[in-house]
């Protein structure tokens, strides 16, 4: 297999899916000035609960809704506590991490008696079956969840610029005591804009579970991380940000690459370190760099 | 004169509720009846001498990244990388010390293994701390990469020759080990609680003195207050940042005394691991000092063997669901008491979040 070929261009475009809804998701919320470091948290359990509903009751569809339902979820009730509690931002987001790793594990033993997965899930396949670089394109170009994703994507930038939600998450996001002063409520516009980036988080959960059909206890795998350093790396621009995560995708569809040519075994492990130490040397340069939203972190005070 | 229920007893008797509310949700999930679970929980911690040192033992590394994390907040820095800074410190101390001579007396090799878990947490922070101090790299972003890089670095290295058989490094010197507590109690027997807790308390309050009476110490808290004002002081806040990270580094790596000495006497992939986000929890839940840090240190470590105790019945993920619940319980209702206190618990520099 060649560095490019169609198959490598389709499994980047798979990749890059959850990685991207965690990203945009990540500039929502940071550019209303919350501090998001629970994406892991949403895509794992908007993950499990796209699947835990599709089970039950058999609809793929219905399993999508709730999956956004709980990165919505999620997210806000992020937003209300470190609005209304004052939570640290940063603390609130790692205990989110670990109550869903944990509780998508307790689940998973709970409903199907099983430590590491859950039973497969019909999913949605549309498109050619086989393994065909062309086939496999197709595939993921006939994937809905992906068409969801990509219209969530090319719409924030829209809404986040161009709308008077889009205006008043930024100016809570830049500075919220004057935003609060021009009669913006603070806390009701974070909560709106960590629900709106709940539902695209979700989307990439949904995503990788549908991808699997099935869920897998953290099968997150750091993914929401990633994210994080690409909103660094794009400015807090959505666009940008999906950007960079198709770079990280595709860094991660080398790996495959490279485990086909077959390379010292030992050596490819060591390339999944690719994406890490990529988005180290690109924060150390200054790719992209600009400041972070004025009121990142910040409260209302006065 | 203060009231009997000042506001940190509040959140812990909040957050003792959480605790239990979902071990009884948990234990009706399973089938179980709440009070057998707990009966379970009490026998496999605090009931019973061996569970006593279990507990000691699961809040050394607790202990060590909880005052890790602590020290770094000092200076206005999110220290999320102790992670990683533990895990290649446990890594580089087991093999380091798995190569000294079987005959070296432990006055010289444990000296020796703690120096090398030190320096190599320290410097793996230093990563991020170079990064946040001379670029203005938010040190949460560079951890998040640093500790991923590590997970994924550890195993390859393993692989590739730090091991004897791909998975742990070879047994460390006769002298470089953590003597176990039993030798001197042994009511403890059986259980892997060393040394290393009450040096892990030791640290503890060496570190707090250390950051209230040098001058190094305070001008980190100067420097976590106001960063702009200290560099108007003529304060090296660059310099006092590095420190801090790399500190805290060191601290964290000295979590393997417990794990790496005095309890398996190699590293093995993941030996350590979670303690680095757990610390976190204990540094908020135990600030104010080191006897609170310690008590928190003890309470998540009693959460974790807790964890082991009920596994057979009620699978000991409902631990984790449980400290996250801890940790949002005290850290919500901290603001709602903060309002009595004196100090904001956040270094308000921290709020110029750059990335």
């Amino acid at each position: 297999m060649r560095l490019l070929s169609l198959t490598t261009v389709a499994e980047t475009l798979r990749m890059a899916a959850p990685y991207a809804c965690a990203a945009v998701a990540g500039v929502w919320a940071e550019r209303a000035g919350v501090i998001q470091i629970g994406l892991e948290a949403v895509l794992l359990s908007s993950a499990f609960a796209s699947v835990a509903t599709a089970i039950a009751s058999g609809s793929m569809v219905l399993g999508v809704i709730a999956g956004i339902a709980t990165g919505v979820a999620l997210s806000a009730l992020h937003a209300y506590l470190v609005d209304k509690t004052r939570i640290d931002a940063v603390v609130s987001g790692i205990a989110w991490n670990l109550l869903a790793y944990s509780a998508s594990r307790l689940a998973l033993r709970a409903l199907y008696d099983s430590a590491s997965n859950s039973p497969s899930i019909e999913g949605f396949r549309f498109g050619p079956t086989g393994n065909e670089g062309w086939q496999v394109l197709l595939r993921v170009l006939c994937d809905p969840v992906n068409w969801l994703a990509l219209l969530a994507i090319v719409a924030s930038p829209v809404i986040l610029e161009r709308t008077r939600l889009g205006l008043r998450i930024r100016a809570v996001g830049e500075n919220p005591t004057a935003a609060r002063a021009a009669g913006i409520d603070v806390g009701r516009t974070r909560l709106a804009a960590l629900a709106i980036s709940g539902a695209i988080g979700a989307l990439g959960g949904v995503h990788l579970a549908f991808d699997q059909h099935r869920f897998e206890s953290g099968m997150s795998a750091g993914r929401g991380f990633i994210a994080l350093a690409a909103v660094v790396l794009s400015g807090w621009l959505p666009g940008r940000a999906a950007l960079a995560c198709i770079a990280f995708a595709f860094l991660e569809a080398l790996q495959f690459v490279l485990q086909d040519i077959g390379q010292a075994s030992k050596a490819v492990t060591l390339a999944q370190i690719l994406p890490y130490a990529a988005a180290l040397v690109a924060l150390g340069v200054g790719v992209g760099r600009r400041s972070a939203p004025g009121g990142l972190g910040r409260h209302a005070e006065g | 004169m203060t009231p009997i229920l000042t506001p940190a007893r509040q959140r812990t008797l909040l957050a003792l509720a959480g605790a239990l509310v979902v071990m009884n949700l948990a234990s009706f999930g399973f089938g179980e009846a709440p009070l057998e679970t707990l009966g379970r929980i009490w026998a496999g911690t605090w009931g019973t001498p061996y569970g006593i040192g279990q507990v000691l033992f699961k809040a050394i590394p607790l202990l060590f990244t909880g005052v890790a994390f602590g020290v770094a907040l000092r200076a206005g820095l999110f220290n999320i990388g102790s992670e990683g800074q533990l895990a290649m410190a446990s890594l580089a101390a087991g093999f380091f010390a798995s190569k000294l001579g079987a005959g070296l007396p432990w006055v010289v090799a444990l000296p020796l293994v703690v120096a090398v878990a030190a320096l190599v947490g320290g410097a793996f922070a230093a990563i991020a701390g170079a990064m946040r101090a001379k670029l203005g790299v938010h040190e949460i972003i560079t951890s998040i990469m640093l500790n991923r890089s590590a997970d994924v670095f550890l195993p390859w290295a393993l692989a590739v020759g730090l091991s004897v058989d791909g998975v742990r490094t070879a047994p460390v010197a006769e002298g470089a080990r953590v003597p176990p507590l039993e030798r001197w109690f042994p009511s403890f027997t059986g259980s892997a609680a060393s040394l290393a807790f009450p040096t892990a308390v030791i640290v503890a309050f060496a570190v707090h003195a250390w950051t209230r009476r040098s001058r190094i110490g305070r001008e980190l808290e100067w420097v976590g207050q106001a960063a702009t004002v200290c560099e108007a002081q003529g304060i090296d806040v660059a310099r006092r940042r590095m420190q801090a990270m790399v500190l805290s580094g060191a601290i964290g790596g000295l979590t393997m005394m417990g794990t790496v000495l005095g309890y398996k006497g190699y590293y093995e992939l993941g030996l350590g691991a979670g303690a680095g986000f757990s610390g976190i929890a204990v540094a908020m839940l135990g600030r104010g000092g080191p006897v609170q840090l310690t008590l928190a240190a003890l309470l998540f470590g009693t959460l974790a063997q807790a964890g082991i105790a009920i596994n057979a019945r009620v699978p000991r993920d409902a631990m984790g669901v449980i400290e996250a619940v801890v940790i949002l319980l005290m850290g919500a209702a901290a603001f709602a008491s903060s309002q009595d206190e004196v100090k904001s618990p956040v270094p308000a520099n921290r709020k110029e979040t750059a990335g």
